[in-house]
């Protein structure tokens, strides 16, 4: 912000610059003050919710945690979320890179077609596909159950984490593709001077070259299946399986019940607080990474 | 050349775990949703009969469709308009003026995006909560009279535009401000020594060079939104009251589950596919300008 270049701007008056000050501070406000509103109301005690809103909490009401961890069992579910997000991430990867690549820097003669068909995938949501994908699994599970005995594929957190990194290839492999037809073709041309074959080339060469955007396409996911809850709760029935913002979702319907205010927020605490701990470490990254996709599902 | 025996091999090998995925989950569920909207089926059992377009004339004919067409489309347009405006206004003047805290806004405007839609329903049912809601509580300050955000269905679907704006506004705002901040100092200087004003560089300098970048996300935007919507009708209202803030996917999502009638749901879900490419395809084309390089 160096004052030099602003000599042949005309600059904006002092009360516009006021104005502009106060629009973006109200706006800044609408924003902070419902999250850290969630976080006092997770520590108030279940009387204090018929009052007014802006009391603060008479005195610090940890057991709310302990509550929505134990008895609401958001502490299993948020075992499962891990498992699943991990999971998800670590079959996407594994899956879109060479994909990707290969998508981007070989031409065979059904390059284009594959490449076409990725695209359109872009456009398919997957909450249009959720019931197909869904009775496909049950008519998966019922054939296993007369031969087998047992389903399978519903109920299943590994299945689960396939589908999230199934409907998130189109964006993904566009977003790698994108990077690495960006690269000169010199990189490959000399590893096989070197006599790399193709796997290491790709492996040790190439892959290396594409970390930024594969941290990238990691934020972008995390929030994607951390955050998921409608093919979650379609595919997963067992209560025991559920992830945390499915979770979340019963406890907000419990609370129109049974009135624990406190363990509710407690939950929604614990819901939000991973996502907003990775995003003070690299918000930059994130704010950033953006700037490649410019869309998203 | 001695290397192409293994490039084929290759080729399959890093190509076919992606495709088979790719077909098992997204196209084959998508081709289901078109053939699945021409049959009866009950759910659980095997029996599905033909029955060609009956769902869709069924469709045609019922009025909760209708009211979630009209939802859908207020909720696309309010929620577009809005969000774009603002983002593209904010985006512009954190990138032209010299605002302190530059950096700290960016920051906070863009936390509302890596919340799940069910945080932010909650955080919203308890601003919308009648009694003692954040916003009535507030409000009571100038007006006595309570408004039901979430319980008037007169009221219902604004409550719902609010809550989406606010969530996607941020992301948008650090998006523009990206594109924005590629256009160079120069241009704007020469323009504001032939006498142009700040409104003036915005609508013809700012606005046609980020057009295309404005364009793309718009049309994916629009889609989104179909989505959005539902994620957040699912969390925040259920369709409530009386089923009056449905909206497209979410009165598929009832009638697929709820009321165990898929091929209806399908035909409902088939009418959504159609419609979000008839839509794309019409933003793409209304909005087709010649790029502008300086």
């Amino acid at each position: 912000m160096s004052k030099k270049d602003t000599g042949a701007i005309k600059q904006t008056s002092k009360a516009g610059k006021i104005g502009i000050y106060v629009v973006l501070i109200i706006l800044a406000i609408t924003i902070i003050v419902p999250i850290a509103w969630v976080f006092m109301a997770s520590l108030k005690e279940n009387e204090q919710f018929y009052g007014s809103p802006w009391t603060l909490p008479n005195g610090l009401h940890f057991e709310n945690f302990v509550q929505a961890w134990q008895e609401a069992d958001m502490g299993s579910y948020m075992l499962n979320s891990v498992i699943v997000t991990a999971l998800g991430i670590g079959l996407l990867i594994i899956i879109s890179l060479p994909a990707a690549y290969v998508l981007a820097r070989f031409k065979f003669k059904t390059s284009r077609f594959w490449n076409v068909l990725f695209m359109a995938g872009l456009f398919i949501n997957v909450n249009y596909i959720v019931v197909p994908i869904f009775l496909m699994l049950v008519d998966a599970d019922s054939f296993l159950q007369s031969t087998l005995g047992h389903g399978f594929f519903l109920n299943n957190l590994f299945i689960l984490a396939l589908i999230y990194a199934s409907t998130a290839l189109p964006f993904t492999i566009y977003l790698l593709s994108g990077y690495f037809k960006s690269l000169a073709k010199d990189y490959e041309e000399a590893a096989y001077v070197d006599g790399a074959g193709y796997f290491r080339t790709m492996i040790q060469v190439i892959f290396p070259m594409a970390k930024p955007s594969i941290i990238t396409i990691i934020l972008f996911n995390f929030l994607s299946f951390w955050n998921e809850y409608i093919i979650s709760m379609t595919m997963l029935t067992k209560p025991t399986l559920k992830t945390l913002p499915v979770g979340l979702m019963n406890l907000m319907a419990a609370q129109k019940s049974a009135v624990q205010y406190g363990r509710m927020y407690a939950g929604l605490v614990l819901v939000m607080l991973p996502t907003l701990i990775l995003y003070m470490c690299v918000q930059k990254q994130l704010t950033e990474g953006m700037t490649v996709g410019g869309l998203k599902g | 050349m001695q290397r192409t025996k293994g490039r084929g091999r290759f080729i399959v090998t890093c190509l076919a775990p992606a495709v088979i995925l790719f077909l098992i989950f997204m196209i084959y569920p998508t081709i289901d949703v078109f053939r699945m909207s021409m049959y009866k089926w009950g759910g659980y059992t095997a029996d599905k009969t033909f029955v060609g377009l009956q769902n869709f004339q069924t469709l045609f004919k019922s009025d909760k469709f209708y009211n979630s067409f009209q939802n859908t489309v207020l909720l696309i347009v309010l929620v577009t308009i809005v969000t774009f405006s603002l983002a593209l206004i904010f985006a512009a003047i954190l990138t032209r003026e010299k605002i302190k805290g530059q950096n700290f806004f960016r920051i906070i405007f863009y936390i509302p995006n890596i919340l799940s839609v069910v945080v932010i329903s909650a955080i919203f049912s308890a601003i919308y909560r009648p009694e003692v809601g954040l916003l009535n509580s507030f409000l009571n300050l100038f007006r006595g009279e309570e408004i039901q955000w979430l319980g008037s269905s007169k009221v219902v679907m604004y409550s719902l535009v609010i809550a989406m704006i606010w969530q996607a506004i941020g992301y948008y705002m650090v998006m523009y401000m990206a594109s924005m901040a590629n256009v160079s100092e120069s241009i704007y200087e020469s323009a504001s020594l032939e006498g142009a004003g700040k409104i003036k560089q915005f609508f013809s300098l700012t606005l046609p060079l980020v057009w295309t970048n404005i364009r793309t996300t718009l049309t994916f935007f629009i889609i989104s939104t179909i989505n959005m919507s539902f994620l957040f009708v699912k969390a925040m209202t259920q369709g409530n009251p009386n089923g009056s803030s449905h909206v497209f996917l979410s009165y598929m999502y009832l009638e697929a589950y709820t009321n165990s009638s898929y091929g209806y749901g399908m035909a409902i879900g088939s009418v959504v596919f159609i419609f979000s490419f008839a839509l794309a395809g019409i933003i793409n084309a209304v909005t087709k300008r010649e790029e502008i390089e300086f």
